[in-house]
């Protein structure tokens, strides 16, 4: 939020021309009829996408040469706002002089390329981007239907956000590299989320496979696990200091169960660690005495110094233990 | 022609409205609390728009009107006064109100949620209509809150506030209505209905905006959303706003004088409105139109999606509005269509027409000319009317969006 968004943004205000243009009088609005195609001896194929009561549809028709495989004409039908019209229109025209399998390589990031009226300029604002991705989905299935395939075939990667087209493994890298922790930066950094926000979390306009949220969330869990295994491989070498909290807990208890609980055991105690807070000076390391260790004498004096110096030999000499 | 059928969402400010505002910019400015002359000199007028609100809504002298900043506020004191009084500080722990409010309520709501108040979203009926007897059966010993709007801003219907009125009376519970979208436009008698808190805005019947005012039965306590300077008798602090509180004074009277002959001309321009574009096939229209405010239509029309349908009557200067997804800048389906019809159809295809006492008969003759041509081009367009059908295996799936 900054001083440009205070206001909304004027949604139509942010349509290119080409976008009006289109959508007040688009070119190849209509449909291709099996006799007109059965005469010049090519295959018509016809398919659908999305419906009314998902507020967007996409009716395309391609008209296909079966020996070169070239569509030669294609026409749409349209239910939908401005955008969704105009998009469907350049999408026919994409389409049309293009091999059935060229075709297929049109995605929704070039539709919406070819509705700016300057290459620098978006031809729609955010959260309009996705109408043109139906205009991709809707190519995928005619193709599929043209050519006996499965349509996941031709995806060679998981998109998350199809309105930036960014994959599965992109938005996985990224996080790594750069350290993400947010959506906001992912966004920044990959455009993914940026648009009709549907992939952040579920809830949105579309239902995803997979959302940001989940993915930041088992990205960071795997990098921490990593650093973990990291550092305990690393064993004693790993700097104590830079250990989280839970590493050093863990490390606190490691040393103890090999250096001192069984002494303790053998006299009828034990010991547990409660907390450990780091101070300028120190890392106090709080524990708790169980058993005959409670109260006795030796649990403030004797046994606690051994505690002590066993802890500062094996992980920090900055380690003071307080028994609570 | 330039046709506003939007009125719904704000209206036109009157230039007699205008006209009584003008003074108290530069000629009379001082503040009002203030205790020289300068100040002084806005009290006639304050008075006299503090009567005619009182005159226009039947209040009792025992009852107050505060004027607030708009609706919103007015909304936002009510659900935050009443949660801190009866809910935090109180026995209470509960708050009814339903599916088809204003953001203005269903935010504050949905944060009250986060505070730990329970809250109930009351569902509406096929013809949007909140229930008496659904309201009764949600009250407990634990409610402290119900809050009905009066009329809905998409589809005009009108609640049964009388009845919910009377309920919550009866069951000692309090009872808050949203008026923006009732008062100014049918009569509204707060003697002859038992509410406690009633929210309005000047805007919304020819008032300028920014201004507002919360009704108070009895004067009773609700403590307030603003401390400051303990304007209004302590109940909303701010310096009195002089012009906007005279003009909607001034709107609130030219409204509601003579409000029976006021509805019957509107209504008679939109019944012809609305036959006249019920003649197009495959449409229909929200509601009843005899428990509907007399200005608004909520029409469904086949196979043309709403944004599609508000460029093509904004190309021909038509301003009117729509709740379809693509619309908003959320792109969130409008709750109010899907509360009152699980067809999700209509939540795409809704267009709403809202008049005015400005509205003319010629611009309703441009209206239903232009909104038939529009129609026309569109479903020329629309995949719901092809002919030809999709190749096997072609055919959409099932809606892949959430709503």
């Amino acid at each position: 939020m900054a001083k440009n968004d205070l206001l909304g943004a004027s949604l139509w205000d942010a349509y290119s021309n080409k976008v009006t243009t289109l959508m007040n009088n688009p070119n190849h609005q209509g449909e291709i009829t099996p006799e007109e195609v059965e005469k010049n001896g090519n295959k018509l194929i016809v398919a659908d996408f999305g419906a009314e009561s998902c507020g967007d549809a996409v009716r395309l028709y391609w008209e296909v040469d079966p020996k070169t495989d070239i569509i030669v004409n294609s026409k749409f039908k349209s239910f939908g706002c401005g955008t969704a019209i105009a998009s469907s229109d350049i999408m026919t025209e994409l389409c049309i002089g293009k091999t059935v399998k060229e075709a297929v390589k049109i995605t929704n990031i070039d539709v919406e390329f070819a509705l700016r009226d300057h290459p620098d300029v978006p031809a729609v604002p955010p959260q309009k981007m996705h109408c043109s991705v139906m205009a991709y989905d809707v190519i995928k299935k005619a193709a599929s239907l043209y050519l006996g395939v499965d349509e996941g075939s031709f995806e060679e990667e998981i998109i998350v956000c199809e309105c930036a087209r960014v994959s599965l493994r992109t938005l996985q890298e990224v996080i790594r590299l750069n350290d993400l922790t947010t959506i906001e930066q992912i966004t920044d950094y990959t455009k993914a989320g940026g648009f009709c926000k549907s992939c952040i979390r579920p809830g949105g306009h579309e239902k995803r496979e997979y959302y940001l949220v989940d993915i930041l969330r088992d990205t960071r869990k795997e990098m921490d696990e990593e650093k973990m295994r990291a550092a305990a491989d690393a064993g004693s070498k790993a700097s104590f200091e830079a250990m989280t909290l839970v590493q050093q807990i863990k490390a606190i208890d490691a040393v103890i169960d090999e250096n001192v609980r069984q002494f303790l055991i053998m006299d009828g105690g034990n010991m547990e660690v409660i907390d450990v807070k780091p101070s300028p000076d120190y890392i106090d390391v709080y524990i708790r005495y169980l058993g005959a260790c409670n109260g006795c004498a030796s649990s403030a004096t004797g046994t606690l110094y051994a505690i002590e110096a066993t802890l500062k030999e094996k992980l920090s000499k900055k380690i003071r233990v307080l028994p609570i | 022609m330039k046709v506003y059928l939007d009125n719904n969402a704000t209206t036109m400010v009157d230039p007699l409205v205008v006209e009584a505002m003008m003074p108290f910019f530069s000629e009379i400015y001082g503040n009002p609390s203030s205790l020289h002359k300068f100040g002084t000199a806005s009290h006639p007028a304050l008075s006299k728009a503090i009567d005619q609100m009182y005159k226009a809504l039947n209040a009792s002298d025992n009852d107050d009107i505060v004027f607030t900043s708009c609706a919103t506020e007015s909304n936002n004191w009510v659900l935050k006064s009443v949660f801190n009084d009866h809910i935090v500080s109180g026995e209470k722990n509960h708050i009814i109100t339903t599916e088809v409010e204003h953001p203005s309520v269903l935010a504050a709501c949905k944060a009250l949620e986060k505070e730990g108040a329970k809250i109930t979203y009351l569902p509406v009926n096929s013809e949007g209509i909140v229930e008496a007897h659904v309201v009764r059966s949600f009250i407990t010993d634990k409610t402290a809150l119900v809050s009905v709007m009066w009329a809905s801003n998409e589809t005009g219907m009108i609640n049964p506030i009388k009845e919910i009125g009377a309920i919550c009376k009866e069951k000692g519970v309090l009872f808050h209505s949203d008026g923006v979208q009732a008062i100014g436009k049918i009569p509204v008698d707060l003697q002859d209905v038992h509410v406690d808190f009633v929210s309005m805005s000047a805007h919304k019947f020819h008032g300028p905006k920014g201004i507002g005012a919360l009704y108070i039965r009895d004067s009773q306590p609700l403590s307030p959303l603003l401390h400051g300077g303990e304007q209004m008798g302590g109940r909303r602090s701010g310096t009195l706003n002089v012009p906007y509180i005279v003009g909607m004074g001034k709107a609130i009277e030219l409204a509601t004088t003579n409000i029976e002959e006021k509805i019957a001309t509107i209504r008679a321009k939109r019944d012809r409105l609305e036959d006249a574009l019920l003649e197009l096939s495959d449409t229909f229209v929200v509601g009843n139109r005899e428990n509907r405010t007399p200005n608004t239509i909520l029409i469904s029309i086949r196979g043309v999606e709403g944004e599609g349908m508000l460029w093509d009557l904004n190309n021909g200067q038509i301003g009117a509005s729509t709740g379809s997804a693509c619309a908003s800048e959320d792109l969130q389906a409008n709750t109010v269509m899907l509360a009152i019809g699980a067809n999700s159809e209509l939540a795409h295809t809704g267009i709403r027409l809202s008049l005015s006492r400005f509205t003319t008969d010629s611009e309703i003759d441009y209206v239903i000319a232009h909104f038939k041509k529009a129609v026309e081009r569109l479903r020329a367009i629309s995949s719901s009317y092809a002919k030809v059908q999709p190749t096997v295996g072609g055919e959409s799936k099932a809606c892949e969006l959430h709503h």
